[in-house]
């Protein structure tokens, strides 16, 4: 076949150039090309796409049959999902090295496994470890026979791959490079043994598999990390896993940043603490920075007073982290070294850590032991500052100061340091403390560019409706103060909302089920009835015989027949305001398509039940321009008019959530049901660009919220920030849930609709 | 002639107040205003109101509703006796005409069809017609109703008619603070301050915990629960377990976290 005769197959356009790009003749593409594609629009951005679709071409064209390119047009996908496009690179560099090298066989299998190890290692700095050994394998265990100019492929790389998927959910990087070095270095002679060693199929290659296997890993513990940070310290903050098998010079450190809290990836136990304690250890240690540290002017302090600054106040830290939880003082004492008096010599070495170590075990733990006077003096005075509250970051430092000063060596500057038995593991590395005046605050002042663009085109419109707004600091409505227009969305295409449907069959089908439960039954029989339609002979005869012998007979002898109406009208409103814009955490989607996603599966839902529903969506640019943007009325019923104008939705501006509940609500109103439900979806704290007070926007939604609720409308908040708790109950009192992994939104947001009505 | 002093309260039941709740409710009550106790389980509603009825020295009639119930089991319904039907009050009918304080306990678990039966006692008519009996009973001047209700459950179906709501004077309760959490399990079981301290903490992580897999956290009433087993010379941390966490949660990843509370807390 030839690719000319199968291009004139595609009747879009699209279509065809994606398939002229790909240029494949293998039949079996062909069969899965549309499907492929389903999938890869619905992931991929636009140069993702490109992306894909060269790498596909090259798989292709490599000569090794249709296997590659096949199960990389399956995969890429759901890898670049979970991983982001960037992993495309380093995955195809990969896959080039081995086609370079004997090794082409290996390819097939180690893009079949891609997608589950991806799943696993969550991120792209763990995936790139395991391409380094994965290639590091390749290279060691391709064999050049003496003598001849023929070399042949690894024997263990093709079962590695097939490996992999297990393996990474036994070890972690570490273990699994552990594992293979042993491999490598017991049977790179020996093809077949080394074959079924990394097959797993051998005594010691399971063997070692077990040694390996040790400690807790994140993956498996990330959700009570969640529930632990959120319980027991009000606080939540995205965990990140690194993975400490690469850095052996020095291992990294925990630490936080503004895109989360840096942890290993596995943590054994040790000294009798298990590792989910040494977790919980270090996020309560770095908890504690966030709630009483404040950072201090780094410039002022030469790097060894620093160092003395942290040791002083990661101990105050503890300190008041113990005071919260008394059951955390076992285990910091158990994770914190007590180095011996006499183990460092200053003649030679810089003993600062040493000293600074014990004095640290000396702060917490009155039974340290040791005699240097200083250490004795300063543990006292710090006893004293700390029994009188909890004191301040300032306060210790100069407590520090002065330690420093009193205890100063001239070996501390020497070059030779001596580690051993100075390194805390539980505690970060204490970035957050130190504030740098030279190369500071400019990023906070730039000016937003996307500002200049707001000033777009008026689309045409309804005149402005006006409602009030809650201005709590008076107590008193500001009348007519916003003005809501109100668009019909824009349309796109239809098939676009069926694809993402398609996508989630598997999902939709679960949900049918549910569904069907719920679908109101023509005639439910109700008992026990003193009046009914009908005798309810059962009850009938029981209370005869209850009669006939004496006993006070249950007169509720009828039943009747009542038609059970689902009798709910339900309005959906979208914030479609900028921050849907953002990536989900871990995935190459946005909010907002997530969003799309959901709501599509949830309109095919309602429409299901045949409650009548309206969707509508919102942002706004001031009080004078709030837009509401009609997706769907009541009366529409889910059809190719609504799905296009779903396919359209876009995300821009801000969020004035009260002029949007009030103005849906305007809609409800009208509709004659015994039950309203105004259910709300928003990824953010209600914000305008004319409104500095933060608070004056929640207070206005909650006001409106209570508004509705005396009309008899049900408000409920389907809430995407991850730390929303700040305010939504503020607004939305407990009606509300905090969908925390955006991912699952498709499948949360309509099983939360059928446990709201049921 | 019903025995008014099987319903009276008498003796002084211990409640901490939260706020200026006795008062208001005092105000309500001279005026014969309705009432509805909003607030999640186990927070006090219900000693609240045997409180106020012992401290305005009326009989408290109380009824937990429940969803197989009939406005018949409220009001009232004719018995099929050998010699023929009696009458037999129900427990609204009752309080009407004694005067109580009849207290309608979770009253959304009713259906609404037998809410409404309600209605015409909670406004200026203050009647309450018996359909079957052909009577129209005038409730004696001290009767008043109270109901409290959960607006905790996250359903439109259990959220109270808007016909209903806009009928009652209301509070809002919610789990005590901190300190006064404290002071109610020491007071109501004899536990020393400090471990009672550290129980209300244990509260705070599981409501800290709502809506990221728990529907409701740990009540008072588990607290209390706790403490008495705790005085009762049963181990803090076994106590605890038993008493806040298995209750609460079949969810593995959830009740490990609360257990490390508890161990965290009690050393
Ligand atoms: N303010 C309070 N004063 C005294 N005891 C209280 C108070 N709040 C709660 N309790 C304790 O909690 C238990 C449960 O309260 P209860 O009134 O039955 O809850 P609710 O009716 O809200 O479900 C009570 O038995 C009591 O021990
Ligand atoms: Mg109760």
């Amino acid at each position: 076949m030839s690719t000319t005769d199968t291009d004139t197959e595609y009747q879009h356009p699209l279509m065809a150039a994606y398939w002229t790009q790909l240029n494949s003749g293998f039949p079996s593409v062909r069969a899965v090309f549309e499907d492929a594609m389903a999938e890869a629009l619905a992931a991929l951005t636009r140069e993702g796409l490109s992306a894909y679709l060269d790498a596909a071409h090259f798989l292709g064209r490599m000569g090794r049959g249709d296997e590659p390119i096949l199960a990389f047009l399956e995969v890429w996908p759901s890898v670049a999902r979970v991983l982001g496009e960037d992993a495309l690179p380093p995955v195809m560099q990969a896959i080039h090295a081995m086609h370079r090298s004997p090794n082409g066989k290996a390819i097939a299998p180690f893009i079949q496994t891609l997608a589950p190890v991806a799943r696993r290692l969550h991120a792209l700095e763990p995936l790139e470890r395991y391409l380094d050994i994965a290639l590091d394998l390749m290279v060691r265990t391709t064999g050049s026979i003496h003598g001849h100019h023929t070399t042949f492929p690894s024997p263990g790389l093709p079962a590695f791959f097939e490996q992999a998927p297990f393996l990474f959910t036994q070890l972690s990087m570490e273990g699994v490079r552990n594992w293979v070095e042993y491999g490598i270095r017991n049977y790179r002679i020996h093809p077949q043994r080394q074959e079924e060693y990394f097959a797993l199929k051998s005594a010691d290659s399971r063997a070692v598999l077990q040694r390996e296997r040790h400690g807790v890993l994140f993956a498996d513990v990330e959700r009570r990390l969640d529930l632990y940070l959120r319980g027991l310290w009000q606080d939540a903050e995205q965990l990140v896993p690194y993975s400490t098998a690469f850095d052996t010079l020095r291992k990294p450190i925990p630490y936080y940043d503004r895109l989360g809290m840096r942890v290993p990836d596995v943590f054994d136990s040790r000294d009798g603490v298990k590792g989910i304690d040494r977790y919980r250890a270090v996020l309560a240690h770095m908890v504690g920075h966030r709630r009483w540290s404040t950072p201090i002017i780094a410039d002022n302090y030469s790097p060894l007073q620093r160092l003395g600054v942290e040791f002083f106040e990661d101990c105050r830290i503890d300190t008041l982290l113990c005071r919260e939880y008394p059951g955390l003082r076992d285990v910091f004492l158990r994770l914190h070294p007590h180095p011996g008096e006499a183990d460092c010599d200053p003649d030679t070495t810089s003993c600062l850590r040493h000293r600074l170590t014990m004095l640290s075990r000396a702060l917490l733990d009155d039974a340290h032991g040791y005699a240097n006077p200083h250490i004795l003096e300063f543990a006292r005075r710090f006893r004293e500052i700390m029994a009188h509250g909890a004191s301040n970051t300032r306060e210790i430092a100069d407590l520090a100061l002065s330690f420093s000063a009193r205890t100063r060596l001239q070996s501390d500057q020497f070059a030779r340091v001596h580690f051993d038995d100075t390194v805390i593991d539980y505690r970060d590395d204490n970035r957050h403390l130190w504030q740098y005046i030279e190369d500071s605050d400019d990023e906070d002042f730039f000016d937003d560019p996307d500002k200049q663009q707001k000033k777009e085109s008026e689309v045409q419109s309804l005149p402005p409706r006006h409602y009030p707004e809650w201005d709590y600091s008076s107590q008193t409505y500001r009348p007519d103060w916003v003005s809501l227009y109100e668009h019909l969305h824009p349309s796109g295409n239809p098939a676009d909302i069926d694809r993402l449907l398609d996508k989630h069959t598997a999902l939709a089908k679960r949900l049918k089920r549910m569904l069907d439960l719920l679908k109101p039954q023509d005639k439910v029989r109700i008992r026990y009835q003193e009046e009914g339609s009908e005798l309810d002979l059962d009850v009938a005869v029981r209370s005869l015989i209850d009669f006939m012998s004496g006993a006070t007979p249950d007169p509720r002898i009828n039943m009747s027949h009542r038609t059970s109406g689902r009798n709910i009208a339900v309005s959906l409103l979208l914030d479609l305001s900028e921050s849907l814009n953002e990536n989900v955490a871990g995935a190459d989607q946005t909010v907002f398509e997530l969003s799309q996603e959901a709501v599509s599966l949830l309109a095919w839902a309602i429409e299901h039940l045949g409650d009548p529903f309206a969707i509508g969506g919102f942002h706004s640019n001031t009080r004078h321009d709030v837009r509401y943007l009609h997706i769907k009325g009541y009366r529409e019923s889910w059809g190719d008019t609504v799905k296009a104008r779903l396919a359209a939705m876009q995300a821009g501006w801000s969020t004035r959530m009260g002029a949007a509940l009030r103005h849906a609500a305007h809609y409800l109103d009208g509709q004659k049901a015994d039950k309203k439900l105004l259910l709300v979806l928003t990824d953010g704290r209600p914000a305008d660009v004319d409104v500095g007070d933060e608070r004056l926007l929640i207070e206005d939604a909650r006001r409106a919220v209570r508004e509705l609720g005396q009309q008899g409308i049900f408000t409920f908040c389907i809430n995407l920030d991850p730390k929303a708790d700040d305010y939504v109950a503020d607004i939305f009192g407990r009606q509300y849930t905090v969908v925390d992994n955006v991912q699952r939104l498709p499948e949360k947001l309509p099983a939360l609709f059928m446990a709201l009505t049921k | 002639m019903t025995d008014t002093e099987q319903y009276k309260v008498h003796r002084e039941p211990y409640y901490q107040a939260q706020g200026r709740e006795v008062q208001l409710y005092e105000a309500a009550y001279r005026n014969r205003l309705p009432v509805m106790v909003k607030g999640p389980t186990g927070c006090g509603k219900s000693r609240f109101v045997e409180y106020m009825a012992w401290k305005l020295g009326k009989p408290l009639v109380t009824v937990a509703c429940n969803e197989d119930m009939t406005a018949s089991d409220l009001v009232g319904r004719y018995l099929l006796e050998s010699g023929g039907t009696r009458w037999l009050d129900g427990p609204l009918t009752t309080a009407a005409r004694i005067g109580a304080i009849c207290y309608l306990d979770e009253i959304v678990e009713a259906r609404q069809d037998t809410t409404v039966v309600i209605h015409p006692l909670t406004d200026h008519r203050r009647t309450l017609p018996l359909d079957k009996k052909g009577e129209l009973i005038h409730a004696h001047p001290d009767f008043q109703l109270v109901i409290s209700y959960n607006p905790g459950y996250q359903s439109l179906m259990k959220d109270l008619k808007q016909s209903t709501k806009q009928r009652f004077t209301a509070f809002d309760f919610d789990y005590p603070a901190v300190e006064l959490e404290t002071t109610i399990l020491a007071q109501e079981t004899g536990l020393d301050a400090t471990t009672a301290g550290k129980l209300v903490k244990i509260g705070g992580v599981a409501r800290g915990l709502k809506g990221h897999g728990l529907d409701e956290g740990i009540s008072t009433r588990l607290l209390v629960y706790a403490a008495t087993l705790i005085k009762d010379g049963v181990a803090p941390r076994e106590a605890c377990y038993m008493a806040l966490v298995r209750p609460i949660t079949d969810d593995a990843d959830i009740r490990e976290t609360l257990d490390h509370a508890i161990d965290a807390t009690f050393v």
